[in-house]
């Protein structure tokens, strides 16, 4: 870590915290859900970017955790703090489903990615029918106008949900850079790079992805909770829908795969640009419908075809933070 | 029982095909042996069954008396048996010194330690100077030096040396072989060597032992192997000048 990296970091933690003093609504907004695509890639990114596994069906872990602490909370009134606990239990035990199946009998790359796609669908066609949950017609927590910040129900202003979005970020962004600097971050680069030479140094190959799954199911539960009570209501056709998986996955492909800071940077562009776009046509009077996702198509192919790597391996050289 | 591994009577086919039928051999500890034979030999599943990557459908191997015929890869490292593949397998994405350390990891503590450990074996490799180069920029030699760095860095009793030297050049290939011998010398490591540079194989073992058709055909000090007419006919061809 150089001096120039700290003082660019500082600047960025200083404009984040600062952000809700000048920016509106909108525009928090905005920032809000940069910072929850930034959070979900960073937990996706640990079991792509590091240990290898590729899954698409990530919003499996969003939707089971938003719906366990959003039941909690609409039925019994038990907030999401407690609420939080269920949510990562039900999707780690989940991910460990998934990934014994997967990892035990030998099912990887593009067979393991479509056994996330198929556990996703499947828990999405199951909450159609589960009448308690509210079914095909969504789930709606009470929403309470609120002045005053009230952490603990996480009712309050958006600045509160934006600066609570913050703080799961930085923690997530902390956690993933001590993780690559262990053992655990060593033997995931082994096992993406090679697995049967991982094994032959010795790593249980098994035991470590496993341990990549159920830290990135459980942070992506985290996720789902903060989502059931930003948004306040829950369709099974949206929250587990794959375009959302897609949704988490796409920052961390075009912002750098396995990188630290690719996750946020992939989140802020995409987001950007995206809401960017659709407010000039809708400015314009041209209504798309779609149209993010033939931008999302048209950046990721842009991406693949000139930085493989990803924008922020080239943004790190240029900003004199890497090699 | 004094081997430090004994390959007792092992067979292995693949869909009724026997790659190794009925092989038995050992390596006492602190010797250098070579296993050699023509390609299809059976001498790379040989080192397979070794490390664990299949189960032997018969036979028994034993390393330091305790069986560990049907453990996993990493039990088989865990035991003391490093190994490196014949198509070399670097962590194309991670630095030199970063995939030495993964294999550093195995005995050390922590990662720092690891690093320490790495860094000295880097060194011994002569790879120093491209420690911080990513793994995919290495030319072939390079690469076949890492993947015996990695190998040591598990820190093994026992090293499993698939091809190392196919590919190197004369005096690379002496350079090679002296680290070997000072390894074997200084800290007593015991090598099994598949060769087919018969260059290296006569400077370091001091026992070959010959496959042909996954069976024992010859064995013995290189000075008679090379010898052998059963050897000289499947695969030496004329004899080799010593």
């Amino acid at each position: 870590m150089n001096r120039r990296a700290l003082v660019l970091g500082a600047l960025l933690a200083a404009f984040l915290l600062a952000l809700p003093a000048f920016a509106g609504s909108y525009l928090l907004s905005v920032a809000t859900l940069i910072l929850f695509f930034a959070y979900a890639g960073q937990a996706w990114n640990v079991m792509m970017g590091f240990a290898g596994q590729l899954s698409l069906g990530h919003s499996l872990y969003v939707g089971v955790g938003a719906y366990a602490a959003g039941g909690l909370f609409f039925h019994y009134g038990v907030g999401p703090w407690a609420g939080i606990w269920l949510a990562i239990a039900l999707c780690v035990a989940l991910g460990v489903v998934i990934g014994f199946l997967a990892f035990r009998f030998g099912i990887s790359g593009v067979y393991f990615a479509l056994l996330t796609i198929a556990f996703a669908e499947f828990t999405r066609i199951g909450f159609d029918h589960i009448r308690w949950l509210g079914g095909p017609g969504g789930l709606f927590l009470k929403v309470s106008q609120r002045e005053t910040w009230d952490l603990l129900d996480l009712r309050g202003t958006p600045e509160m949900f934006y600066y609570v979005m913050l703080a799961l970020a930085a923690a997530a962004f902390a956690l993933c850079a001590w993780l690559l600097r262990s053992r655990a971050g060593y033997y995931w680069q082994a096992i993406r790079e090679d697995e049967e030479a991982a094994q032959a140094l010795g790593i249980h190959t098994f035991r470590w992805k496993m341990l990549a799954v159920v830290i990135s199911s459980a942070m992506t539960a985290i996720a789902g909770v903060f989502f059931a009570f930003y948004y306040n209501n829950l369709f099974p056709e949206q929250i587990f829908h794959i375009s959302r998986s897609i949704e988490i996955i796409l920052g961390p492909i075009i912002g750098g795969l396995g990188t630290l800071f690719g996750p946020i940077l992939g989140a802020a562009v995409l987001t950007i640009l995206a809401d960017g776009i659709t407010e000039i046509l809708a400015a314009l009077g041209w209504e798309f419908p779609g149209v993010k996702q033939v931008f999302y198509g048209l950046v990721l192919l842009l991406v693949i075809m000139f930085l493989p790597h990803g924008i922020w391996p080239v943004l790190a050289r240029r900003l004199g933070l890497a090699r | 029982m004094s081997e430090l591994l004994s390959v007792a009577r092992v067979a292995k086919s693949f869909r009724g095909l026997k790659a190794v039928a009925d092989v038995s051999f050992g390596v006492p500890p602190g010797a250098i042996v070579a296993l050699i034979g023509p390609n299809g030999a059976g001498k790379t599943t040989c080192f397979n069954l070794i490390a664990g990557v299949f189960a032997p459908d018969t036979g028994s191997i034993l390393f330091s008396g305790s069986p560990i015929h049907g453990k996993r890869p990493d039990q088989v490292c865990a035991a003391g048996i490093g190994r490196t593949f014949q198509l070399v397998k670097p962590f194309a994405g991670l630095s030199v010194l970063d995939n030495v350390i993964v294999g550093a990891l195995e005995r050390a503590p922590g990662v720092s330690a690891a690093r320490r450990r790495a860094a000295e074996i880097v060194e011994k490799l002569g790879l120093g100077a491209k420690s911080d180069l990513p793994a995919s920029a290495l030319t072939l030699p390079d690469r076949k030096r890492l993947e015996v760095a990695r190998a040591l860095a598990t820190q093994p009793q026992l090293l499993l040396l698939d091809e190392v030297m196919a590919g190197l050049r004369p005096t690379e290939c002496d350079q090679m072989v002296e680290v070997f011998r000072a390894l074997n010398r200084e800290q007593g490591l015991t090598i099994l060597l598949i060769e087919h540079v018969m260059r290296a194989v006569m400077a370091l073992a001091q026992t070959i032992v010959v496959l042909h058709h996954g069976e024992v055909i010859a064995r013995g000090a290189p000075g008679e192997v090379v010898r052998d007419a059963a050897v000289l006919e499947c695969y030496l061809g004329e004899e080799v000048e010593v």
